[in-house]
């Protein structure tokens, strides 16, 4: 695929429709059970190939950035566990993040640990979530969602215990955590983090060298490196296709430094590739958990500084980002000196990873997209906010 | 039938079963073989709808109830589950759905936005309540519900069904001719949905203004 | 990385005639901003993209603002000679202006090639009546593409050589801007039994005419 200058991208394919004969279009969606919820896709198919596919957004648009202007800042931070709804602490923390760069303020220690445990066991749920729902897309219907979902109801039940609820967690403030985990919960954590391996062995045999799943996912959904960096394409998905840019090491946020990990890259952009990464990327998580467990300080969890109530920045505008399971989330806020954002802006990354999935599915058949849209990894509270 | 149901009294049928002899109507042999196997519609809309695939996973098992059938179709499915925020955008899919599902058919708001809007009840989007536009049978609150609410919830639709009639004024709707069983689909305008609400199924409740303190 | 001073700078050298403004950020994040003018603004950004020294090849964060008209009043202290020869007065005098509003358009760039970032970008429409175009910077950053949709949805910023504009999230036929700050929201809290202030007063504008009061019983003897 060639990039020119004039249209970053593949936007239009003539399609000469006295080769193509009839092309028949699909509505998919925004009921349809492959589309991981509220998602619609208008797929122009020729037989059984796509020829073109446009994304109709919106149908979970809860208008996130209108609220998030009319409350305060403290306020806003319920709002950010409902983006990505599978993910809320590392929302929580890319929220947390933007807030303390706007204000200045500083985290204690032992929080950025706290944050950094709290944000790999997410990513250690969602994607072992995705690689359930993946195989579910695949056909493989049940045993890999139910895996997934045992393995999921573990971890929640950490962060149950820790914040007060399962999902919407609530748990991070700009200037640290709000509770402090005591140590039976961090217990509880490492007696997870230490059985989690065994889990992904019993996944992987499951699954990684299945014939059936690398015949229906190889070679299936190329990304090519160049489109995916113009097209604003992060995370798991980026680095699927050789690109190793990874903002725990990038912008080494937190106190991802001091942690010895590796980030996985892949070689062909595909669908398998995509699984891949999200597999080698939770054996990561699980090296960065048992160093942060190992290396928890002492002290307090919150900057006995930070103002929550009544809570006012300064003037100013500050862009916070973070590497989610999902790519780089982010914040934008302005500031006018008054207790609510100006302007308050999500980066969403799956709404941005969408970018290229006309793309990817061009000359697939149908059965081909619901796959390459489930290893997208979409959440719709995030796509749509 | 109902009209001549007390004749034996239930302590009378419970000694009876105890030795051994079933005594039923039709109706609670009716209502029993429905309420048992409820198959939801697989439509999740938001974060509710997480929940909703974690109480049919294994921890929580919503097989155990008759409901584990998630139909695709909604020509198939008895109960629709309206698991997260109804956007104004989305409102006359889920009424198109309702409209397709075939009676009987049951509603569950599942969360707090499927109530009444929930947190996003002041988004310029948000439906307040999908209630405005189809009947809703039980309302679960919770932001999520956890799956257990939601399966106490699937109990409950259960006992609802097991107490209906099946003839007579109280007849639930697929017994009755005189009942408009569909919910007319909402059109997008240009500033909001055309009509904002049923009036068949929801007015403003005048009764419950509270009165200003003096 | 070069400050946004010596980014300027060095635009400013390369494309003579370009208007390049620094727009500073107090806030201790110290995001400093690039405006643009609209006739250099994709030149600029495919420079920005393609030279080797910057190869800012992501546009991770495409984002409208709305500034609307505001009234600003400034208080500034004047010295008057006092016409009958004493010593002179210090007089407040107040005046005020308006200040025209207009919408802004946002864009993050990173640089993963060479691991820097971030360059905001400003652009910004003449008003927010009828001049609301800018350039697209689609052709240049393929992540524009629904950013910038979004954003002529929920802005009404029109977007000149996007390649597909249309709504994004609302639907086709809405008519309103809804991020705009002087939006209003449809009415329909007719029934909100709420301890939450704005939805009360919202829902309480449908509440019935409460009923006289009763007469005060008269007094017993």
């Amino acid at each position: 695929m060639s990039l020119t200058p004039e249209i970053g991208g593949a936007h239009v394919r003539a399609v000469h429709d006295e080769f193509h004969g009839d092309l028949l279009e699909v509505s998919m969606g925004p009921h349809h059970p492959s589309t991981h919820g509220v998602f619609r896709m208008i797929v122009t198919l020729d037989g059984e190939t796509i020829v073109k596919l446009k994304p109709v957004f919106g149908y979970l648009h809860r208008n996130h950035e209108k609220l998030g202007e009319n409350t305060t800042y403290l306020a806003s931070m319920p709002y950010t566990d409902r983006l990505d709804y599978l993910n809320s602490m590392s929302n929580n923390w890319a929220y947390a993040l933007a807030v303390e760069k706007l204000a200045g303020l500083a985290v204690p220690e032992r929080a950025e640990y706290v944050r950094v445990i709290l944000a790999e066991l997410t990513r250690l749920l969602n994607h072992t979530c995705l690689a359930g729902f993946l195989m579910q897309d695949c056909g493989c219907s049940g045993t890999p969602l139910m895996y997934a979902f045992r393995e999921r109801e573990k971890i929640l039940d950490l962060f149950e215990s820790l914040s007060g609820s399962r999902m919407m967690c609530n748990y991070q403030r700009f200037g640290g955590c709000r509770v402090d985990p005591p140590a039976e919960w961090l217990a509880g954590a490492q007696r997870l983090v230490d059985g989690y391996s065994a889990f992904l062995d019993e996944f992987e045999a499951l699954l990684t060298g299945n014939e059936i799943l690398m015949a229906r996912t190889q070679g299936v959904g190329r990304l090519d490196p160049a489109l995916a960096v113009s097209a604003g394409v992060a995370g798991p998905m980026l680095r699927a296709t050789g690109v190793g840019h990874d903002l725990r090491k990038v912008d080494g946020y937190g106190v991802y430094p001091r942690f010895e990990f590796r980030v996985p890259v892949g070689a062909h952009g595909d669908t398998y590739d995509r699984y891949m990464i999200r597999i080698l990327e939770m054996r990561e998580s699980i090296r960065i958990l048992q160093q942060a467990l190992a290396g928890l300080p002492g002290g307090p969890v919150m900057d006995p500084k930070a103002k929550l109530r009544g809570f006012r920045p300064k003037a100013g505008e500050a862009y916070g980002r973070i590497e989610g399971p999902k790519g780089e989330i982010g914040f934008y806020l302005i500031s006018d000196g008054g207790p609510n954002p100006y302007r308050y802006r999500v980066r969403p990354p799956s709404f941005i990873n969408l970018t290229i999935l006309e793309d990817m599915c061009l000359g697939h058949t149908v059965a081909d997209a619901v796959i390459i849209l489930g290893s997208v990894d979409i959440v719709l509270g995030e796509v749509d906010r | 039938m109902s009209d001549a149901a007390p004749a034996i009294s239930q302590e009378e049928r419970d000694e009876l079963r105890r030795h051994g002899i079933l005594l039923t109507s039709l109706e609670e042999l009716y209502n029993w073989g429905r309420s048992h196997s409820v198959w939801p519609l697989n439509f999740g809309l938001a974060c509710c709808a997480i929940e909703m695939i974690a109480a049919s996973m294994a921890r929580y098992d919503i097989a155990r109830f008759g409901s584990e059938v998630f139909r695709p179709s909604p020509r198939q499915a008895d109960l629709l589950i309206v698991s997260g925020t109804v956007t104004k955008k989305m409102a006359p899919q889920v009424v198109r759905l309702w409209n397709q599902m075939p009676e009987p058919k049951y509603c569950i708001a599942m969360g707090a936005c499927a109530i009444s809007g929930g947190p996003f009840k002041q988004g310029y989007n948000v439906l307040k309540g999908i209630d405005r536009f189809i009947p809703v049978d039980i309302y679960i609150p919770g932001c999520p519900p956890r799956p257990e609410a939601l399966l106490h919830g699937l109990v409950q639709l259960q006992a609802k069904i097991s107490g209906q009639a099946i003839t007579g004024p109280d007849a639930p709707r697929h017994l009755r001719s005189d009942i408009e069983c569909d919910c007319p689909v909402p059109e997008f305008g240009a500033h909001d949905l055309e009509p904002p609400q049923n009036p068949a199924v929801w007015t403003p409740p005048p009764s419950l203004v509270r009165p200003d303190k003096a | 990385m070069e400050t946004v001073e010596q980014l300027r700078d060095r635009l400013l050298a390369r494309f003579p005639g370009a208007s390049v403004t620094v727009i500073s950020n107090p806030s201790p994040s110290a995001q400093h901003s690039l405006l643009l003018d609209h006739a250099h603004a994709r030149e600029i950004a495919l420079y920005l993209r393609d030279e080797p020294a910057l190869k800012f090849d992501q546009c991770s964060n495409v984002t409208g603002i709305d500034w609307p008209e505001k009234e600003i009043t400034e208080t500034t202290k004047v010295t008057v000679p006092d016409p009958a020869g004493g010593p002179p007065k210090v007089v407040a005098q107040t005046t005020k202006r308006r200040e025209p509003g207009y919408l802004e358009v946002v864009y993050h760039l990173y640089s993963l090639a060479l691991r820097q970032g971030p360059i905001i970008l400003r652009l910004r429409t003449g008003n927010r009546a009828d001049a609301v175009a800018v350039p697209s910077l689609t052709p240049v950053w393929r992540s524009c593409e629904f950013q910038e949709r979004e954003v002529f949805d929920l802005f009404g910023v029109t977007f000149e050589g996007h390649p597909d504009l249309r709504r994004i999230l609302m639907w086709d036929g809405f008519k309103d801007h809804p991020m705009r700050r002087d939006y209003a929201e449809p009415d329909d809290y007719e029934w909100e039994p709420t301890p939450h202030g704005d939805v009360l007063a919202k829902a309480k504008k449908h509440y019935p005419e409460k009923p006289a009061a009763e007469p005060a019983k008269e007094a017993k003897p």
